[in-house]
């Protein structure tokens, strides 16, 4: 078994045991905690994939902004132990067999797409050259400027709106 | 240099997708709710970066750097609703917020 399959087996673990800690967690900032590994695991297999620049922003951006927000928040709120009521058990029982539904159905669906069959006919990862952060820049601001603008707006709109949504007097 | 087969990381992205909906149903925290779904764009992020890489094109990193700034949007205003909601129903209980229910 050669390192990058070690280096993969072992992210994903800690990704999937992250997100099943995520679900199992009582307190609102271990969940917190967990997602925080689930990142991290993720962003290493960015950097396996050769997307350098997504995987620095995986960390910074998500890992880091999102989640101090997060934690800002419940440190904020004070939020503690999870109230249990009958509808916790009826989630329980309706949760469960509705995730591993949608599981199966994304592998069917994804099996029988163009795009499963050739994954299945093909050796698997295609291309060789991984991306470079220069050649996804110039994309970014050639091809992509208009959306690029755009998202600088939407930053705006949504800083507006939290601040008029967390407003203390209306 | 990767030789990790591209279908490898898309059953990581389904299972990490599946899970992010079980929490979503599971949960009964409004604030673990929203990192549930935190957890659903990054599976989504995962197949996008591994769909990249299959097809050598640049588009689905370009997708993925969007997907993020939306989510750090989408937070922000996200957590000012959670505490909205929490300052009035005093609980973050999702069964709490029950106005709209029938």
């Amino acid at each position: 078994m050669t390192v990058p399959f070690l280096l993969f087996f072992i992210c994903a673990f800690l990704a999937v045991l992250g997100a099943v800690l995520l679900i199992v967690a009582w307190e609102p900032i271990h969940s917190a905690l967990a997602l925080i590994l689930v990142m991290m695991s993720l962003a290493v297999l960015y950097l396996l994939l050769g997307a350098e620049f997504i995987a620095a922003v995986q960390i910074i951006v998500y890992a880091g902004a999102i989640m101090v927000l997060f934690v800002f928040v419940i440190m904020l709120l004070n939020a503690g132990i999870e109230e249990r009521t009958n509808w916790s058990q009826f989630a329980k029982v309706v949760g469960l067999p509705m995730g591993f539904f949608l599981l199966l159905a994304t592998a069917h669906f994804l099996s029988r797409s163009a795009v499963g069959a050739s994954i299945a006919n093909g050796t698997g990862a295609v291309s060789n050259a991984g991306v470079s952060t220069r050649a996804l820049s110039i994309a970014l601001f050639r091809q992509y400027l208009f959306p690029f603008e755009a998202t600088s707006i939407l930053i705006l709109i949504a800083l507006l709106g939290a601040l008029i949504l967390a407003r203390k007097d209306n | 240099m990767s030789v990790i087969p591209i279908s490898y990381y898309l059953v990581l992205s389904a299972i990490l997708f599946g899970l992010g909906a079980v929490a979503v149903v599971f949960k009964r925290n409004i604030i673990t709710i929203f990192m549930a779904i935190e957890l659903m764009l990054n599976a989504v992020n995962l197949a996008f970066v591994a769909f990249a890489r299959a097809h050598g094109q640049l588009d689905g990193l370009v997708f993925v750097f969007f997907v993020i700034v939306v989510a750090a949007a989408e937070a922000a205003v996200g957590l000012a609703i959670v505490i909205m909601i929490t300052h009035n129903r005093q609980s973050l209980n999702v069964e709490r917020a029950n106005l709209l229910k029938f």
